[in-house]
């Protein structure tokens, strides 16, 4: 369906549109770098909000599928993979944050956190499941892999989110109101599917039961 | 009140406390070789004029348990990035949000094991005792630090004061509550109000302070205007903020971020960096305004004045 889509010559404005969007939140905060206004901890202050936009934009790629299955739109589709690829662009970002300048490539000390902290293992079991899912992101690994394998892997992006909004959640210090909105949305999105999977499930059997019949 | 030895303002700090700094430093010894670089550079020095922003402090003593060795940092920082979660729980909320807060008049209730309770008003309290500069190195739990020059006097003093009963063996220390000066109180986030406490001895050693400035000048409301607590060799929760209550008490009190997680933020909150926060390290920090992590010191490098107090103690238990 999606090569169908491709094929057909159509205008760019959408896909240019979220583009520039997606872009947004890395342009203000060289901005606000080149003009003094990380904070007063402005590595933090990065890596907190790389994280946090990875995790949005992440969710934004995860809504495209439901969107499409709740109200029969098919322009989400369209937005997926640039999506996808934005959440690993900024999921990258926050990775090398963290380990360049937050720890200054002290290879010991990160390891010590990676396996000593869960919220740190966690975080970089997110990325490490994200960074096969952007490698074979283009149509050619889609062939070269075939297009059931291809999806078998992908649908490990759930567990990235998931992943995303627990690493999130334990690394809160106290209010945990925003993981938990996150971990909301994200459930609201998996349920969708779950629904709609159900759905096609049964219209699969009666379809098959009356063919038999 | 007269000031005594040195009459040089915060900007220009004086050998005298230049070379008990350095004594000081010599004598912790921990401060490593990007200190060493550092180190003929005072604390004062670098600071800079008060940076006239609210009504200034003045008559102030110099003090020798100052840090002077190292850069202050930048005003602006030290009252940007605050944890006040009485107006918010993002560390540029209080700054936005604390306006609200009406820092006078302002009344202390002092009670307990003491002579003679009773509630007094701030500036009749402050009266009481001369105000010192007292520059300190300020270790978040959250492993960044700042230096800061505070305006306060020794807790101690005001302890000595209140004539302790012999059944005072802990201080406690109580918050205003008011969700309509203090925002952040509309959520329970914490147990409202605040609550701190030191032990006696604690309380008594010459580095504890109730701060009313800093920079020369009153304490802005995001810093925890009018009376705040400091304590510099354990983590900054313990530096309780806008005080309405010290209470004298037998038993050892409840703390606010121990009633909010036992496991993470324990009665004593020395700083340690032995001993992790069960989610990072604490081993190292990040100096506000410096790009790398800097090791972190057992007491925040105070150890030479409170380490006695705590011996026979098992830190790793008593975190």
């Amino acid at each position: 369906m999606e090569a169908a889509l491709a094929k057909k010559p159509r205008s760019k404005v959408l896909e240019r549109a979220v583009f520039a969007l997606a872009c947004a939140p890395i342009a203000w905060l060289g901005v606000a770098a080149l003009t003094g206004r990380l904070t007063a901890d402005p590595i933090a202050f990065l890596l907190n909000q790389l994280g946090l936009t990875a995790l949005q934009v992440l969710l934004a790629s995860l809504a495209c599928t439901p969107l499409q299955q709740v109200f029969g739109w098919k322009w989400p589709l369209r937005l997926r993979r640039m999506l996808g690829l934005f959440a690993f662009f900024y999921a990258c970002a926050h990775f090398l944050t963290y380990s360049v300048l937050d720890q200054g490539l002290a290879v010991g000390e990160i390891w010590k956190d990676v396996v000593k902290r869960k919220f740190i293992t966690i975080g970089m079991a997110t990325f490490a499941i994200l960074l096969p899912l952007a490698v074979t992101s283009t149509n050619k690994m889609v062939k070269r892999l075939g297009f059931h394998r291809w999806k078998l892997l992908h649908r490990l992006v759930y567990l990235a989110g998931a992943l995303a909004v627990v690493h999130f959640y334990w690394r809160v210090k106290k209010d945990h109101t925003e993981p938990l909105v996150y971990g909301a949305i994200l459930a609201l999105l998996l349920g969708v599917r779950l629904v709609s999977f159900m759905r096609m499930a049964i219209n699969d059997r009666a379809k098959r039961s009356s063919l038999a019949g | 009140m007269a000031r005594q030895g040195f009459e040089l303002p915060s900007g220009e700090v004086t050998p005298r406390s230049l070379y008990f700094g350095r004594r000081a430093f010599l004598a912790t010894g921990a401060l490593g070789a990007g200190a060493v670089l550092l180190a003929g550079r005072s604390a004062g020095a670098a600071a800079g004029k008060p940076p006239g922003k609210l009504a200034p402090l003045t008559g102030l003593k110099d003090s020798p348990l100052s840090t002077t060795d190292e850069k202050l940092t930048k005003y602006e920082e030290v009252t940007t990035y605050n944890n006040f979660y009485e107006f918010g729980t993002d560390k540029a909320d209080p700054a936005r949000n604390a306006s609200t807060l009406k820092p006078r008049p302002w009344t202390v209730k002092l009670d307990g094991e003491l002579k003679k309770p009773r509630t007094v008003d701030l500036d009749a309290l402050i009266k009481q005792f001369p105000l010192e500069e007292r520059v300190y190195r300020m270790r978040c739990v959250e492993a960044w630090s700042m230096v800061i020059p505070w305006v306060g006097f020794p807790l101690g003093d005001l302890i000595k004061s209140l004539e302790p009963t012999s059944k005072a063996k802990f201080v406690a220390f109580e918050t205003l509550r008011d969700p309509e000066q203090m925002p952040g109180q509309r959520h329970q986030v914490l147990d409202w109000p605040y609550v701190e406490a030191l032990r006696i001895d604690e309380a008594m050693n010459p580095l504890a302070i109730l701060a009313v400035g800093l920079y020369g000048e009153v304490l802005p409301n995001q810093n925890g205007a009018p009376l705040r607590l400091v304590v510099p060799w354990k983590y900054g929760f313990k530096g309780i903020k806008s005080i309405v209550r010290i209470s004298l008490v037998e038993k050892q009190p409840a703390t606010t971020w121990n009633i909010s997680g036992p496991s993470e933020y324990g009665f004593y909150a020395n700083v340690n960096p032995e001993v992790d926060h069960p989610r990072w390290s604490q081993a190292r920090e990040r100096r506000i305004g410096e790009l790398f992590r800097r090791k972190t010191l057992p007491f925040n490098g105070y150890g030479d004045q409170v380490a006695s107090l705590y011996s026979g103690l098992d830190l790793k238990a008593n975190y």
